[in-house]
């Protein structure tokens, strides 16, 4: 087992390194410089801003001094924000960020679930239905569709809670089901796919048939290798759930780094958007190795290859 | 081909169908997926032409003034907050998503047939490589690969679809290397190998043809989530550009404007929903409808 997650690990490395090197390129290739906005800058003090920076040396030198910096832990000064550091950026917009995902995620996991476990217990009843149509209407229903309606619904007519803002609890709720809902439909499809599977092998029927009550033969039995199919979505969910909160962290106002990635994108604050790509993919990589680990734990057959 | 022979019973057996009219008379079954044929027909219909017809134009601003109205009988779907027509907006918005959504997959589904029939059919090395590639791209961050082409290469319309296809064509590389794999087995390439076939013809002759179900169900699963990216990318503002629409743009409109004005969000937004709610159900139709395993 150690010697996979080591595997596993020294194989997300170098993928690593390739999203480094080809972002960094593909920025700097661009046309137009990260200054090229400010329309009215005399030609000698772009000249001074660019060596202020560093990037009047040879392109290559410049990737070489990222990358020695970055090993240290340091991505640089932002381009836009003349006092800020991009680390100091993320530092302060990131925690908001990963509590918005991990709500999102819990809600995910839970209904998704939930939905997927009560939908297989009758099927083709309106227990069965009715949770699955409501899980289509969450796929097709997408997060910058679902969240201003939201927002329309339960807080200028009915006013139940905020509109905007990350103050209180309850301003939590509705950006969390809008990042979530999309993923809990899916995985309750997943679910219920899964647990249909495995309710049919023999091992459930030797359970029945040994006397167990069917709620304990569907917890005891079912549904850890039911859920499997929906632990292997995570991964891509991750990924879904850090681009989702470009979105959401737009609609409702919360200062986290999905919207200063936006902010970042629009100003061509290159350092920025480099960092924040990195510990995107980074964290992405990191999440589908532990989905992997998990994948391995919840499932023996798998253990052995 | 003689005529299907019919039974006693009048009904024709079905060993004399092809595959393809096979699937579309399943196809034809699926009350869900005629529904959303139907109303993917009746909307891309009033996309095309509905702006030729509609009095107003959709980027002139004539009634500025006035601001957003209600709607009403002279405006259907009532108007923005610069006057324009929404109705005119919406369907002009929905002509360029789909356009977009069209093309993108067209894009995706070039490089993924090419790219996954080349993987499977040189097999050995070269397709172990190629699939490794296909890994690790899988990891990435996608939506964040197309905002950044975007952002930094310019904000066109050709570049949009271009950047879209560009990420969406891992899945169909994967099955249709899948499909090259099993096929390239068969007896019947053998036979044209045998033959003297060219390695060249042999792909596209004889082995990609038979490989059509499954890219045809995946191209159509795939152009809803093309249209998503399409939409999320404009409505951050990074996608189409103004004055021109697309249903992406339209619904960032709306959320702003929503508070006196919610048919600027409603409209839009209920749209897109049922576009997307259309293309899932016809692409899960047509995947049913070409899985061997179900019966008529």
């Amino acid at each position: 087992m150690l010697s996979y997650i080591a595997r596993r690990f020294l194989e997300a490395l170098p993928v690593l390194f390739l999203v480094i090197t080809i972002c960094f390129f593909l920025l700097r290739l661009a046309p137009g410089g990260p200054f090229s906005h400010e329309v009215d800058i005399p030609a000698a003090t772009l000249a001074q801003m660019e060596a202020h920076y560093g990037l009047d040396r040879p392109l290559f030198l410049q990737y070489t001094s990222y990358l020695g910096n970055l090993l240290r832990g340091d991505l640089g000064p932002s381009f836009h924000y003349p006092t800020r550091t991009v680390n100091e950026i993320i530092a302060s917009h990131l925690p908001v960020s990963l509590e918005l995902g991990l709500w999102g995620l819990l809600i995910a996991l839970f209904v998704g679930i939930g939905a997927g476990v009560i939908s297989m217990i009758r099927p083709d009843t309106w227990l069965d239905s009715a949770p699955m149509g409501g899980a289509m209407i969450g796929i097709c229903l997408p997060t910058f569709v679902l969240g201003p309606l939201l927002v329309l619904v339960f807080s200028l007519w009915l006013g139940w809670f905020n509109a905007t803002g990350w103050n209180t609890a309850g301003d939590r709720i509705l950006p969390a089901v809008t990042l979530g809902l999309f993923y809990a439909a899916y995985i309750a499809r997943l679910t219920r796919g899964g647990m249909r599977e495995i309710i049919r092998q023999d091992f459930i029927r030797t359970a029945r048939a040994k006397g167990l009550p069917g709620h304990l033969v569907l917890a005891k039995h079912a549904l850890r290798p039911g859920i499997l199919p929906a632990l292997a979505f995570l991964g891509p969910a991750a990924a879904g759930l850090l681009t989702g909160s470009f979105v959401v962290e737009t609609v409702f106002h919360i200062p986290g780094l999905g919207r200063e990635f936006v902010n970042a994108a629009f100003n061509r604050d290159y350092t920025l958007v480099l960092g924040v790509v990195i510990l995107f993919a980074a964290m992405i990589l990191l999440f589908n190795l532990l989905v992997d680990i998990g994948q391995v734990l919840l499932n023996p057959r798998q253990r052995f290859e | 081909m003689s005529p299907p022979a019919v039974t006693a019973a009048g009904r024709k057996p079905q060993a004399h169908l092809s595959p393809s009219r096979l699937a579309w008379r399943r196809l034809k079954a699926n009350r869900m997926a005629m529904a959303g044929l139907a109303f993917l027909l009746f909307f891309s219909g009033l996309c095309v032409v509905g702006p030729w017809f509609s009095p107003y134009s959709f980027q002139e601003q004539p009634r500025i003034a006035e601001g957003a109205l209600p709607p009403s009988a002279e405006h259907w779907l009532g108007t923005d907050h610069r006057g324009r027509d929404l109705a005119t907006r919406l369907f002009h918005g929905g002509r360029i998503s789909l356009m977009v959504g069209l093309l993108a997959t067209a894009v995706s589904l070039s490089i993924g047939v090419v790219y996954g029939s080349l993987s499977g059919f040189l097999g050995g090395k070269s397709d172990s490589v190629m699939m490794r590639i296909v890994d690790i791209l899988y990891a990435l961050p996608f939506t964040v690969f197309v905002i950044l082409l975007m952002v930094f290469f310019g904000r066109s319309l050709i570049l949009l679809f271009l950047a879209i296809g560009a990420v969406e064509w891992l899945t169909m590389a994967r099955i249709v290397r899948g499909q090259v794999l099993s096929l390239k087995q068969t007896a019947f390439v053998e036979a044209a190998r045998i033959l003297g076939q060219r390695p060249r013809k042999l792909l596209s002759g004889h082995i990609l043809p038979n490989a059509l179900g499954p890219i045809i169900v995946y191209t159509a699963l795939t152009i809803p989530n093309v249209m998503l990216l399409e939409a999320f990318v404009s409505f951050l503002g990074l996608g189409v550009q103004p004055p021109m629409s697309s249903l992406g743009l339209l619904i960032n409109d709306g959320r702003t404007s929503m508070e006196g004005a919610p048919w600027l969000l409603l409209a839009p937004g209920i749209a897109f929903a049922m576009t997307l709610f259309s293309l899932n159900f016809l692409g899960d139709g047509i995947r049913d409808a070409f899985d061997p395993k179900k019966e008529t």
